[in-house]
C-alpha cells in the first residue's frame, strides 16, 4: 500500500513538474517580450498605415526604455529616471518606465552588441559606444548628435586616502614613492581604470615635457606600486574601503565622493592632484533598438533632458561636474579646483589610445611585462 | 550500519584527534564564512535586515531565481533518468565517451558556459536571424538564464543515478520484460522504487546548485533590474552599491534556503537508510 | 546491434532522447566556441592561447586548483572517515554542511572569504601577525578553491567507505596486521577510485572557477591573474577570437582529464573485481 502511494506521489510530482516546465517556458517568453511585442504591434501599425502611427503611439500611452549604463552611475540614474518620468508624462501624457542595467562599461557595450536591447547607452567612455556603432546599431557620427560631444556631465580622476593622509599624498609624484601602496582597477577590464591610467600618463607628459621614455618610466613605477588590480572600479573601491588594502585609491571623482559619503567621512579624505584628465562619459541613443521598440522620440528626449537644468542639477548632486554654467556656479564649492586636460589634448582619439595603450601587447602590457622581470 | 561501532574501533585518542581536525577544518572553511555573512547581515539591525529581504527588487529576483531553478531542475531530472537508463541498462560502444560528455559541464568554467549561449543566440550568433523572425529572445531574457542554469546543473541527477543503477544491474528489469511488461511499467514498478532516494538526492543537489549559480547566468542575464536579475546577481549589485549589509542579508536568505534544502537532503538520506 | 544482450526495452528511445538533449544543451553551444576560433589562423591561435601572460595565468589556475584539490583529498577522506566511522554530537549537521559550497553563490563565497582573509578580517589579521598574507595572493586563490571543492572528494569517498566490508579489516586485525597496514593495504586500494574521481572533479571545477576567485585574487598580471579572468578581459576588448582560444585550451584540458579519469576508474574497478 505504502509503496503504491509513494509511486502515485511521484507520478503526480512528475506531472506537476512537466506542467510547470511548459508553463514556465511559454510564460517566460511572454514575459520577456511583453515590451517588444507591444512595440512590435505598433510597428506593424506603422507599416500598415503610416498616418495613424501618431495615434497608435498615443493610444499606448505607456512606453518603457532600457538604459544600459556602467557601474558608478547607479545612484545618478535612480534619481534622474524619476525626474525624467515625471517630466515626460507632463509634457506628452505618456507614462514612461525606465529599466536600468549596470555593469562594467565594456561588458555592457558588448551586451548591447550581442543583443541586449538597450534604447539608450550611457557608458564610461566614447570607445565603448564607438564599438556599438561599429556593430551597426547606431550612427558613426553619434558624438555630434548631442551637445558637448554627447557627454552631458563630466568627471575627473582624484585620489582617495585614509583620514589624516598618513602617507602625505598630494600629487601624482607621491604615488611613485617607495612604500606607497596604490589601488586602481585593471585598465584592460575597466573603463574607469583607463581614465586613471591616462590621467597619470598625461601628468607625466606634462612634467617631462612630452618625453615618452620618462613618461613610461613614471607610469611603470606607479603601476609597480599597485597592490590589487581589481577587475572593475567598484571592486577597487571596496578593496580599498572595506578590506583596508592600500594607502591611496585612484578613482573617479564622483566615485570618491560617493564612497566618502556612504562609507564614512571620518575615515577617508579626497585629495585632488594638480593636473588631471577631464573624463567625459558618453551617452547615445541606440538607434536601431529604439526604432524596433518605436521609442526613438522618448529615447532622444531622455538624453536631451540630461542637459536641462534639472538634469544638470541631479548630475551635480551625484558629484558629476555639470556642463551648464549656472549649475556649475551653484555647485562650485563642491568640486576641488584641478587643472584639467582633455583626451584630445594629449592623446587624440579613443581608437588611437586603445590601439597604442590597451590592446594586447600595447604599452600597458609592456609595462607589466617589465615590472615582472 | 550501527552494529559496527561496538567493536573494532580505533583507539580513542586517534578518534578524538581525527574528529578534532575535521571540525577545525569545517569551522575555518565553512562556518566562519557563514558566521561572517550573518553578522554582516545583521550589522545594521533587524529592521534593516527585514527591509532588505522584502525589498521589491529582491522579491522579483527571488521569483526569477525560483522559476529558473524549477525549470532547470525539472528538465535535468527528466534527462538524468533517461540518460541513466540508457547508460546502465544497455551495452554499447562509446559509453565512456557519453559519460564523459555528461560530466563535462562540471569542469567547464561558468564564464565559458555563459559565453557559448551568447555566441549562438546573441545578435552575432548563428540562430539570431531565426529567433528574430519568431520574435523570441533567448539571451538577456529568461530563456537564456534557464539555459545557462540547465547547463551548469546538467550532470547532477544523471551522475547520482548512474552508479546506483549500475550497481542494481538489470536482472529485475529483464525478468519483468520477459514477462511482457512494457518499458514504462518496468520503470514505474521496478526501477523507480529502487532508485527513488538517489533520485531525490540528485534533485536536491541540482536545486541547490541551480539557485546559487552566478558566473554563467551573469554573462547571459543583461542585469536588468527587476527583470533579469537573479538573486545571486542581485546580491552582487547590492554589494557594489555599497549596501553591504543588505547584500549580506539577501545572501543569508540564500544560505537559509540552502540549509533547508540540505536538511531535506539529510532527511531523505535518513529515510533511505531506514528503508534499506 | 550492440544492445542485443539486453531484453530491457527502451534503448532507442532513451539513447535518442539523451543524445538530443546533450546536443541541444551541450554540444551545439560548445561547437560555437570552435567555430569562432576557426576564423583565426594557427599562428594567431597560438599567439592568443599561449603567449607569456596567458601561460602564466594557466599556471596560476592549474597550480592553485591542483593544490586545492590535493588539500581536499586529505580533508575529504578524513571527513568521510569521521562521518562514516565515528559517532559524535552534531555529526548529522556536519554531514549536511558539506554540500553547502554547492548552494552558496560563488560570488557570495568570494566576498565572504575575501573579507575573512584580508588584513583586517578575522583570519587575515591572525595571518598577518605571522607575516602571511591571505587575500590577494595565490594562497588566497587556493583557499577559495578549497572552499568550492570541499564536497567533491567527501561525497565520492563516503558511499564507498560505507559499503566497505568491515569483516576484512577485522580479519586482518586478528591476523596481526597493524592499523596503518590495514589502512594502506585494505582500505586505501578500495578508496583509490573514488578519491581519483573526487580529486579530478574538484580540480576541474577549480580550474574554471571565476565568481569567487576574482574577489580574492587581486588580479595582478603575471602574479595572481587566473585564466577565466583573461577570457573576461579579452571579451572586454571585444576580442572574441582571443577569448575563445583560451576557452578552447581550457575545455580540451578538462575534457581530456575527465576522459582519462573515466577510463582509469573503469580499469581500477575491473582490476579490483578480478
Amino acid at each position: 500500500m505504502g509503496k503504491l502511494i509513494v509511486r502515485k506521489k511521484f507520478l503526480l510530482t512528475g506531472i506537476l513538474i512537466t506542467v510547470l516546465l511548459i508553463g514556465g517556458i511559454t510564460g517566460c517568453s511572454n514575459n520577456g517580450n511583453s515590451v517588444n511585442s507591444s512595440a512590435n504591434k505598433n510597428n506593424s501599425t506603422v507599416n500598415n498605415s503610416e498616418n495613424t502611427s501618431q495615434e497608435a503611439e498615443q493610444e499606448t500611452q505607456k512606453i518603457s526604455l532600457l538604459n544600459v549604463s556602467y557601474d558608478p552611475t547607479r545612484e545618478l540614474y535612480v534619481e534622474y529616471n524619476k525626474a525624467f518620468a515625471k517630466y515626460y508624462e507632463e509634457k506628452t501624457g505618456t507614462k514612461v518606465t525606465i529599466d536600468q542595467s549596470h555593469g562594467g562599461s565594456g561588458t555592457q557595450a558588448r551586451a548591447i552588441i550581442e543583443g541586449l536591447e538597450a534604447d539608450v547607452a550611457t557608458l564610461a567612455l566614447a570607445y565603448d559606444i564607438d564599438e556599438i556603432a561599429d556593430a551597426g546599431l547606431l550612427e558613426e557620427d553619434w558624438e555630434s548628435k548631442f551637445e558637448d560631444n554627447s557627454a552631458p556631465y563630466t568627471s575627473t580622476i582624484v585620489f582617495l586616502v585614509r583620514k589624516g593622509n598618513p602617507k602625505n599624498i598630494k600629487d601624482w609624484d607621491d604615488l611613485i614613492q617607495d612604500g606607497v601602496s596604490v589601488i586602481t582597477p585593471n585598465p584592460k577590464t575597466s573603463g574607469g581604470a583607463r581614465w586613471n591610467y591616462l590621467a597619470a600618463w598625461g601628468y607625466a607628459l606634462e612634467k617631462f615635457n612630452g618625453e615618452e621614455e620618462k613618461t613610461k618610466d613614471f607610469v611603470q613605477k606607479l603601476y609597480s606600486n599597485v597592490e590589487v588590480l581589481d577587475s572593475g572600479a567598484r571592486g577597487a573601491t571596496t578593496t580599498f574601503v572595506e578590506n583596508g588594502i592600500g594607502d591611496v585609491l585612484i578613482a573617479w571623482e564622483n566615485e570618491a565622493y560617493l564612497a566618502v559619503e556612504e562609507l564614512g567621512p571620518e575615515e577617508f579624505e579626497i585629495v585632488a592632484p594638480s593636473i588631471s584628465i577631464l573624463a567625459e562619459p558618453s551617452v547615445a541613443v541606440v538607434t536601431e533598438n529604439a526604432k524596433k521598440h518605436n521609442t526613438q522620440e522618448a529615447a532622444k528626449e531622455y538624453i536631451q533632458y540630461l542637459y536641462s537644468e534639472e538634469g544638470q542639477e541631479i548630475a551635480a548632486k551625484n558629484y558629476y561636474r555639470p556642463r551648464m554654467e549656472s549649475v556649475a556656479e551653484k555647485y562650485k564649492d563642491q568640486f576641488k579646483e584641478v587643472k584639467l586636460f582633455t583626451l584630445a589634448d594629449k592623446f587624440g582619439s579613443w581608437r588611437d589610445v586603445q590601439q597604442t595603450h590597451f590592446a594586447d601587447g600595447g604599452v600597458f602590457d609592456q609595462l607589466y611585462e617589465e615590472i615582472n622581470q | 550500519m550501527k552494529k559496527h561501532k561496538s567493536h573494532g574501533g580505533e583507539p580513542k585518542g586517534i578518534k578524538i584527534i581525527l574528529i578534532g581536525i575535521s571540525v577545525l577544518f569545517l569551522v575555518t572553511m565553512l562556518i566562519l564564512p557563514l558566521a561572517l555573512i550573518i553578522t554582516q547581515a545583521l550589522g545594521k539591525g533587524v529592521r534593516a535586515y527585514i527591509e532588505a529581504i522584502t525589498d521589491h527588487y529582491t522579491l522579483k529576483a527571488l521569483q526569477l531565481t525560483l522559476l529558473a531553478t524549477i525549470t532547470a531542475v525539472a528538465a535535468n531530472t527528466l534527462f538524468g533518468i533517461t540518460a541513466a537508463w540508457c547508460i546502465t541498462k544497455f551495452k554499447f560502444k562509446g559509453k565512456q565517451f557519453l559519460i564523459t560528455l555528461i560530466d563535462l559541464p562540471f569542469s567547464i568554467s561558468p564564464v565559458i558556459a555563459g559565453l557559448i549561449f551568447v555566441l549562438i543566440f546573441g545578435r552575432n550568433g548563428l540562430f539570431y536571424g531565426l529567433l528574430e523572425q519568431f520574435d523570441v529572445k533567448i539571451v538577456f531574457a529568461l530563456p537564456g538564464i534557464i539555459l545557462a542554469t540547465i547547463f551548469v546543473t546538467f550532470p547532477f541527477v544523471a551522475r547520482e543515478l548512474i552508479p546506483l543503477m549500475e550497481a542494481q544491474g538489470t536482472d529485475e528489469e529483464a525478468a519483468a520484460a520477459s514477462m511482457g511488461a512494457g518499458g514504462f511499467t518496468i520503470f514505474w514498478r521496478i526501477t523507480l522504487p529502487n532508485i527513488k532516494w538517489g533520485l531525490l538526492y540528485g534533485i536536491i543537489l541540482c536545486t541547490a546548485r541551480a539557485m546559487g549559480e552566478f558566473g554563467a547566468v551573469s554573462v547571459v542575464s543583461g542585469h536588468i533590474r527587476g527583470k533579469t536579475n537573479t538573486l545571486p546577481l542581485h546580491i552582487e549589485i547590492l554589494y557594489s552599491e555599497y549596501q553591504f549589509s543588505a547584500a549580506f542579508a539577501v545572501s543569508s536568505c540564500l544560505v537559509m534556503i540552502a540549509v533547508i534544502i540540505l536538511i531535506l537532503r539529510n532527511l531523505v538520506e535518513w529515510k533511505a537508510k531506514k528503508s534499506r | 546491434m550492440a544492445h542485443k544482450n539486453s531484453v530491457v526495452p527502451g534503448f532507442r528511445l532513451t539513447l535518442g532522447i539523451t543524445l538530443a538533449y546533450l546536443s541541444v544543451i551541450i554540444l551545439i553551444p560548445l561547437s560555437s566556441v570552435f567555430l569562432k576560433t576557426a576564423d583565426m589562423g594557427l599562428r594567431e591561435f597560438i599567439d592568443a592561447a599561449f603567449n607569456k601572460r596567458v601561460l602564466h595565468a594557466y599556471g596560476v589556475s592549474f597550480i592553485s586548483a591542483f593544490l586545492a584539490a590535493s588539500v581536499n583529498v586529505i580533508f575529504g577522506v578524513l571527513l568521510a572517515w569521521v562521518i562514516v566511522r565515528y559517532d559524535f554530537p552534531f555529526k548529522r549537521i556536519m554531514d549536511g554542511m558539506i554540500d553547502l559550497p554547492f548552494a552558496l553563490p560563488t560570488s557570495v563565497a568570494g566576498i565572504a572569504l575575501t573579507t575573512l582573509y584580508s588584513e583586517n578580517g578575522w583570519i587575515g589579521s591572525q595571518l598577518s601577525k605571522a607575516g602571511m598574507k591571505g587575500s590577494y595572493t595565490v594562497f588566497g586563490i587556493t583557499i577559495a578553491l578549497v572552499f568550492i571543492g570541499i564536497p567533491f572528494v567527501t561525497r565520492s569517498v563516503q558511499p564507498v567507505l560505507e559499503d566497505l566490508d568491515k569483516g576484512i579489516e577485522e580479519a586482518s586485525l586478528m591476523l596481526g596486521a597493524t592499523r596503518s597496514q590495514i589502512f594502506k593495504k585494505v582500505i586505501l586500494p578500495e578508496l583509490l577510485s573514488p578519491i581519483l574521481t573526487g580529486f579530478s572533479l574538484a580540480f576541474a571545477r577549480g580550474v574554471g572557477e571565476y565568481g569567487s576567485v576574482v574577489f580574492i585574487s587581486g588580479n595582478m598580471p603575471m602574479k595572481t591573474e587566473i585564466a577565466p579572468l583573461l577570457i573576461m578581459s579579452k571579451l572586454e576588448q571585444f576580442d572574441y577570437e582571443g577569448a575563445t582560444a583560451i576557452a578552447i585550451v581550457m575545455l580540451l584540458v578538462s575534457f581530456i582529464m575527465l576522459l582519462i579519469l573515466n577510463l582509469l576508474r573503469r580499469r581500477t574497478n575491473k582490476f579490483l573485481k578480478e
